[in-house]
């Protein structure tokens, strides 16, 4: 089998990052890890252990909360990401569902759709009608209530949405901040199938979740953050039947 | 009867003005959080400029070298004075109170420069006058009403068609993911001060046109009656900013035109109309009209 350029098949590299708020705070500290172009690497961790804070860095985010990488680097594929801009991000391919779904409410379902390509420099409309049909594909759903306010879609929805809206920008890897928050079990098991689907089409996922059961099911690899430090790593089954991730994080009471 | 439809249509000349000023005014906020208080100072630069060039460069040239020189100081006040790099959502509010400070530093100079006199712009319409069947309505007012729904029209389709439009409304609901879809919300911003400059400008040519004598250095305070009017609409949404500035616009109108049957009120009720007005709206719905906490299930 050829080898690949590694610039045709990038992964996501996190070398050593520290991320201060306000220049006091210290977030993260000596972080590392590699979410390689074809797969789904789990993010765990307790609430304030410093996930969403990684995605911030890795997004380029991080300057709206005052925040920034004060040590290592982030490279994805031959793309150079710390001290850059979101815009940056997006045209590298790297795309962030942020957390609590964040659509714009005001805006149709076809609007929010549309403002997912915003990144990208134009596009033909071909393209962007080419990118929502596949997006409608996988989430029929929204094709029906596509001129629709995105405020009335029901929880499920606006998080199908924001996924669609991410995926309007074709990223290679799709940053996942806690898509199950506050979803029926029901619709958990819907969003698990829709990570499936985007990684069999070939975007690779980098997931965080507090649903520990769910990511682990579906990642490669799974991290473990602990108060803003890398705790565990391995293979999500190895990291499932570790004793402390069954404990903390699968409630699994009994487990000693 | 005629008295009232001279109201009623002076009333929505004055609002459809009001609107040019108050649409700056929501684009500025939704763009940047920021209350635009030099926007006054930079409808009379707008003025003043189309009113010292319109003898050797002609009307229209003088209005075009106006709003755009008007748009690029907005767009650079943005850039340079408010902020540099990219936009911070925590300072807006120390960024409004230096926009107190830039428009203290312009209007000072431009009354240095217009002193007491009153400019003429040299406007086509002058004091000419239409009858329509038992009305007289001054061509003035007309060119007001066109010009502003034609301006009004072309921002309204800026906001729904256009790549900026869609990222200004996005960003102005939630910044944070607006930049993750990759918008560049610094750009966005300027060009979006640049619009409200140039309605600036616009606008001040219609105050300063017949029946009213002309530019004076007082003539940027008109533009503080159409910000009751964005704010009773709502002030992040440009159709509330609108139906606000027709509301005033038409309630000035009628009060001025019945001002003998309201002596009660006191002598120049019309002054604080807007804000009577806005006050009374606010009672009703503290949001504004078309201003919503947005109307979401969760």
């Amino acid at each position: 089998m050829p080898e690949a350029p590694p610039d045709d098949l990038p992964a996501l590299r996190v070398e050593h990052v520290d991320v201060t708020y306000g220049r006091a705070v210290s977030a993260l500290r000596d972080v590392s890890l590699t979410v390689p172009h074809d797969s789904v690497v789990a993010l765990l961790g307790a609430n304030g252990a410093g996930k969403t804070t990684l995605l911030r860095a890795l997004s380029g985010t991080l300057r709206l909360y005052r925040g920034a990488i004060s040590a290592g680097r982030v490279r994805y594929g031959g793309t150079v990401l710390d001290g850059r801009d979101p815009v940056a991000a997006v045209q590298a391919g790297v795309v962030q569902v942020p957390e609590g779904r964040r659509v714009f409410t005001g805006l149709t379902v076809d609007e929010n759709l549309r403002s997912g390509g915003l990144g990208l420099s134009r596009r033909g409309s071909a393209q962007v009608a080419e990118a929502r049909d596949r997006v409608f594909t996988l989430f029929p759903r929204l094709a029906e209530r596509r001129r629709q306010a995105a405020g009335l879609l029901s929880g499920g929805e606006q998080q199908m949405l924001a996924i669609g809206r991410a995926l309007m920008a074709a990223p290679r890897l799709l940053l996942l901040d806690e898509p199950s928050l506050g979803l029926a079990p029901l619709m958990v098991d819907r969003i698990a199938e829709v990570v499936r689907e985007i990684h069999a089409q070939g975007t690779a996922v980098l997931l965080v979740e507090q649903n520990a059961g769910m990511a682990l099911s579906l990642a490669d690899h799974a991290h473990v953050l602990e108060t803003g430090e890398v705790r565990l790593s391995g293979p999500a089954a190895a990291l499932a039947g570790t004793d402390a991730v069954r404990r903390l994080y699968l409630g699994e009471e009994g487990a000693a | 009867m005629t008295g009232l439809l001279d109201d009623l249509l002076g009333g929505l000349a004055l609002g459809a003005v009001y609107a040019l000023v108050a649409l700056g005014f929501v684009v500025i906020f939704k763009a940047s959080g920021v209350l635009n208080f030099a926007h006054g100072s930079l409808l009379l630069l707008g003025g003043y400029l189309t009113a010292v060039l319109h003898d050797d460069i002609g009307f229209a040239g003088a209005l075009a070298v106006g709003v755009l020189a008007t748009a690029l100081l907005a767009g650079v006040i943005d850039r340079l004075l408010l902020r540099r790099g990219d936009p911070d959502p925590h300072t807006a509010h120390v960024q409004t109170i230096v926009t107190i400070g830039v428009d203290i530093v312009l209007l000072t100079d431009l009354s240095r420069r217009i002193g007491g006199d009153l400019l003429v712009l040299g406007d086509p319409w002058g004091d000419a006058v239409t009858r329509v069947g038992p009305v007289t309505v001054a061509d003035s007012r007309l060119a007001a009403i066109a010009v502003s729904a034609g301006a009004i029209a072309v921002v309204f389709g800026l906001f729904r068609y256009t790549r900026w439009g869609l990222s200004l409304r996005a960003a102005g609901e939630d910044l944070e993911a607006a930049a993750l879809m990759g918008v560049r919300l610094s750009r966005v911003r300027t060009l979006a001060w640049c619009l409200a400059g140039a309605l600036a400008a616009l606008a001040a040519v219609f105050l300063a046109a017949f029946p009213a004598p002309g530019l004076e250095r007082t003539t940027g305070q008109i533009a503080l009656k159409a910000f009751p009017a964005a704010i009773l609409g709502g002030m992040a949404s440009p159709a509330g900013a609108l139906a606000g500035s027709l509301l005033i616009g038409l309630t000035e109108a009628l009060v001025a035109g019945h001002q003998s049957e309201l002596r009660l009120l006191g002598e120049g009720f019309g002054d604080v109309v807007p804000y009577a007005v806005m006050v009374l709206v606010l009672l009703v719905r503290p949001t504004g009209l078309f201003g919503t906490k947005g109307a979401a299930r969760v």
